[in-house]
């Protein structure tokens, strides 16, 4: 292993240098984000975090010799630590460029997206948290598919792994893309296939512990980053919000219109359809679940959420101040920051860049070369865990336990996961080109509400509804996955956003398909599962009772390490 | 082996109790997220102009941007409520019942 990682280590320096030297050479093509300079201090930053995770990545691969390792880094995080790499999971660089730009466009309207984003940790943590640990050893559908026929339930549950892992992967790329082209003036191509090697040697070589440490480092990097900014904008105004929303109603373009609500939430349906979505998509994100079997135990594991919550709750307050921030500074010097020194044209390099001119404003050249190095390593990090839980679905759930039907050994399973891993990472940068000039802010949004749809129900149920049977599951899952998506492909954000149809045709009026798709999907289970009096249906009842009493108190869950 | 440890756990009463309160606990504080946020959500949707009130004479801040960090905060706070008596009182109950069946 060692030559192998050495040459990767090389090639991806080659790639760095050649990248960046190549970048200068070639000419300005402008896609939806306009290219900038090109900033070397941020490529410097950059490949400061870069060398150092390859670094830990190596120390993580001497750790990664079984499936286990793999997939759950043996099981050795504790809490604190799981909590930060699942707040950095969560903190991608939509949420902290997009939330921030919202702000800056509209103040308040900003609040509401953050709020939805944070809500459904509790939940989470209320029910599901202990029992995912008791029940789960490496994937979601271990717990999903506990008592159940395991060939059609996995077969299932891999599927929506892969569906929500390939709408979140097409997001994350594309922004990489967008994102390089801004923060460090290089060409799109170069952070498609950037992101896709770089990633791929974490998770590759150091599997889900050098995917932790990576996401670790990022969220710790980020939280520093973000609450400095905050920091610097309360203190030129003696840290006094009012005076800092005093200036910003008074320079902004919408002045006092900032201060409450706006457009964001108009229809009822669409409101709370975006909560649901939000709430209980969180719930079913395989990447999210993942990270709760790599904890020893139950308490560990409800501690790894609260400090997940308690982080992205922290930073969702720091993004509001970073807004606001952004408007004071940012406003009042058109000529450095909005396209032509014109407010009306926008900022330079898109509304997303507010945070990372403030980080200009307030913190100079070198604080930006930071900002943009941490906004690009979030979406790497991000990237990393989405590709590993793709991997064990693939080689977990759909290789060893449907094609083998477990008959198979750790090596084996590593080898199709590493196999898996190389051929997912082929297919994101694929994906990233393809989807290049596509309007893709859709994507995240429909990945949450196929989680919330497909993935969320059948764990729920299955879990906590002694009837619910595999029929009852695969049907209503299977239901919630095409209504979600089909549904929002006739929404307006697709139907007219992104597919370019006139303003008005859509068939499916509101913004998230949740509210229907979700509902569909528990009354499809339940009903399947209530008609359903197979023989097999009554032994899965039977084995509920035992289900149940191991995951209230976790007697038989897998332990932390495979010894 | 687990078999009988949990066929034991499940014989005994105190296990049903527990995990009755526990979970009454869970659904108790899965509604209050859910009131407090959808709260949010639907006074947004039907009354903006209450959000949009100023918390005082001559102020600037208005009513929502409190309220809404509050959901952030409550939100915080109510998880590490759950948390803390999860993994003291409730998992020092578990531990009870598990050694009466193992013993």
């Amino acid at each position: 292993m060692n030559p192998a990682l050495k040459f990767l280590y090389v090639a991806a320096a080659i790639l760095l240098t050649g990248a960046a030297g190549m970048a200068v050479a070639a000419g300005a093509d402008l896609g939806q984000t306009a290219k900038q300079v090109t900033n070397w201090t941020a490529i410097g930053m950059f490949a400061i975090f870069v060398g150092a995770t390859l670094w830990i990545t190596k120390w993580a691969a001497a750790k990664t010799k079984t499936a286990a390792d793999f997939y759950t880094a043996g099981g050795g995080i504790t809490g604190f630590q799981n909590g930060l790499a699942i707040a950095g999971d969560y903190m991608s660089a939509a949420s902290f460029l997009g939330i921030s730009g919202l702000v800056f466009a509209s103040g308040f309207d900003g609040l509401i997206f953050s709020i939805g984003w944070l809500v459904g940790w509790p939940v989470i943590t209320f029910l599901m948290a202990e029992r995912l640990r008791n029940l789960g050893k490496f994937t979601f559908a271990d717990v999903a598919s506990y008592r159940f026929a395991q060939t059609p339930l996995r077969s299932f549950a891999a599927t929506g792994t892969l569906v929500v892992v390939a709408f979140y992967l097409i997001a994350q790329m594309v922004g990489a893309g967008q994102l390089i082209k801004v923060l460090f003036g290089l060409e799109y191509i170069y952070a498609v296939m950037l992101v896709g090697v770089i990633m791929m040697m974490y998770v590759l070589f150091g599997g889900m512990t050098a995917t932790t440490w990576v996401q670790i480092i990022k969220a710790v990097m980020l939280l520093t980053g973000a609450t400095f900014m905050a920091i610097m904008v309360l203190y030129q105004f003696n840290f006094s919000p009012e005076a800092l929303f005093t200036k910003a109603v008074e320079v902004h373009s919408k002045h006092d219109a900032i201060m409450g609500p706006g457009a964001l939430i108009n229809d009822p349906i669409s409101a709370i359809s975006v909560g649901m979505a939000l709430m209980f998509g969180t719930a079913g994100l395989p990447h999210i679940l993942m990270r709760f079997f790599t904890v020893p135990n139950a308490k560990e594991a409800r501690k790894s959420v609260a400090w997940a919550t308690t982080w992205i709750g922290y930073f969702y307050i720091l993004t509001f101040i970073i807004g606001f921030g952004a408007v004071v500074n940012l406003i009042p010097n058109p000529t450095d920051y909005f396209v032509g020194g014109d407010i009306a044209k926008g900022l330079k390099g898109g509304g997303n860049m507010a945070a990372v001119h403030l980080a200009n404003a307030v913190g100079g050249n070198m604080f930006l070369g930071f900002i943009s190095a941490v906004a690009f390593a979030t979406i790497l990090a991000v990237v990393a865990g989405l590709t590993l839980s793709g991997a064990s679905a693939v080689s977990h759930d759909l290789y060893a336990s449907v094609w083998r039907h477990g008959n198979v050994d750790s090596a084996t399973e590593l080898r199709v996961s590493k196999i898996t891993t190389v051929i997912l990472g082929i297919v994101a940068v694929l994906l990233g080109i393809i989807f290049e000039k596509q309007n893709v802010a859709f994507m995240v949004m429909l990945a949450f509400t196929v989680a919330c749809s497909a993935n969320f129900p059948v764990l729920f149920m299955s879990v906590l509804w002694k009837n619910c049977t595999t029929r009852g599951a695969v049907a209503g899952g299977t239901v919630g996955l095409i209504l979600s998506v089909a549904l929002t492909i006739v929404s307006p954000a697709v139907w007219e956003a992104a597919l370019g149809n006139p303003k008005g045709s859509a068939l499916f009026p509101y913004a998230s398909a949740a509210i229907f798709s979700m509902t569909a999907a528990f009354f499809v289970i339940w009903l399947v599962s209530i008609l359903d009096n197979s023989k097999q249906a009554q032994k899965e009842r039977a084995l509920f009772d035992d289900q149940l009493t191991r995951s209230e108190t976790g007697v038989g869950a897998a332990t932390a390490s495979t010894h | 082996m687990a078999q009988e440890t949990w066929e034991r756990i499940r014989s005994n009463p105190k296990f049903q109790a527990f995990v009755n309160k526990r979970n009454n606990y869970s659904i108790v504080m899965s509604i209050l997220m859910i009131i407090t946020y959808y709260g949010y959500i639907l006074l947004i949707a039907f009354d903006k102009p209450f959000l949009a009130t100023k918390l005082g004479e001559g102020m600037v801040t208005s009513i929502g941007i409190p309220m809404g960090v509050g959901v952030i905060l409550i939100t915080i706070v109510l998880t590490w409520i759950y948390v803390r008596r999860a993994n003291t009182e409730f998992d020092t109950e578990a531990e009870a019942i598990i050694k009466e069946a193992t013993k």
